[in-house]
């Protein structure tokens, strides 16, 4: 089974997009779509992706759902400072945050939430010092953003990906 | 467009709504895009459109047609979840490509790189702030 199909997830992930993208469940939809993840799956190989599972995946919805919330949060706090008229005055600044976090996919996943999030870029990864650079548009207080980034994401993720 | 009469008012308006937020806060995105200074504030604008801006379109989307066309209507999903995972590429392409330039020129704005200091075996060669000479 793991020799046939490596990834199970990412080829049910494929398959379901399959069918989605169809818009139609039937048996031969599913069959095509079967055959076509799994040959996706298997020219993915050529690429040598790196070991990863999804170990919790409670904490994984609980943390997307967690997301959605900051992002709706921070999309109402970056349009007023920029409706604001002395938006100017803000001040945005850079700050380094060292991560305890190693998995590939669990930076992937902060990267795409630091993203996600207006107000704050990833701006850079240190893959010596294990250090993330972001810049943040609205910085009051540096010790506040590495607490956010560290205890509300980091945390969770290391849960899911380590 | 001879569909929109079957369309029940109260869709019609959550839609309509939908799709007003959702090009007000891209609108606004674009105009921070103007407004702000730095290229590094200024790349935070258009996130907006990206999270917010784009996800109220799809949610209108999503709506409407499953309401006209009767059945579920989802496949705008994917679009979501492939805006997500890919956005993050670009900026930070942008942002890496805009942090090198700056190093380069010695702007003191930017913090330095953390590689010189961490393994002085295989130094970079920091910024001199020489230019070469123009062409």
């Amino acid at each position: 089974m793991r020799r046939w199909m490596p990834f199970p997830v990412l080829t049910a992930t494929l398959l379901a997009v399959w069918l989605i993208l169809n818009e139609s469940v039937t048996p031969g939809g599913v069959l095509l779509g079967g055959v076509l993840s799994v040959i996706a799956v298997r020219m993915l190989l050529a690429l040598d992706p790196p070991k990863g599972r999804i170990r919790r995946v409670q904490v994984a919805v609980k943390l997307a759902f967690l997301v959605l919330a900051d992002i709706i949060r921070s999309n109402r706090a970056v349009a007023t400072i920029i409706l604001r008229p002395d938006s100017g005055k803000r001040t945005a600044g850079f700050v380094l945050i060292p991560l305890d976090m190693r998995s590939p996919y669990g930076l992937a996943a902060l990267a795409c939430i630091i993203t996600a999030t207006p107000g704050t870029i990833w701006v850079e990864y240190d893959s010596v010092k294990h250090t993330i650079l972001l810049h943040i548009l609205d910085l009051v207080e540096e010790e506040v953003w590495i607490d956010t980034i560290k205890g509300r994401y980091e945390k969770r993720l290391m849960e899911v990906f380590e | 467009m001879t569909h929109l009469a079957e369309v029940p008012a109260w869709v019609a308006l959550l839609t309509a709504l939908f799709l007003l937020i959702g090009a007000g806060l891209t609108l606004i995105g674009s105009f921070g895009l103007l407004r702000f200074d730095t290229f590094y504030a200024r790349i935070h604008a258009p996130t907006l459109g990206s999270t917010l801006g784009v996800g109220f379109v799809l949610i209108a989307s999503m709506l409407f047609f499953t309401v006209l066309e009767s059945r579920l209507v989802i496949h705008e999903v994917l679009i979501t979840a492939l805006m997500i995972v890919t956005t993050p590429i670009t900026l930070m392409l942008l942002g890496r490509a805009a942090l090198y330039r700056d190093r380069t020129e010695g702007n003191d704005d930017v913090p330095p790189s953390q590689a010189t200091v961490v393994k002085p075996d295989v130094v970079i060669p920091e910024a001199t702030g020489d230019q070469p000479p123009p062409a």
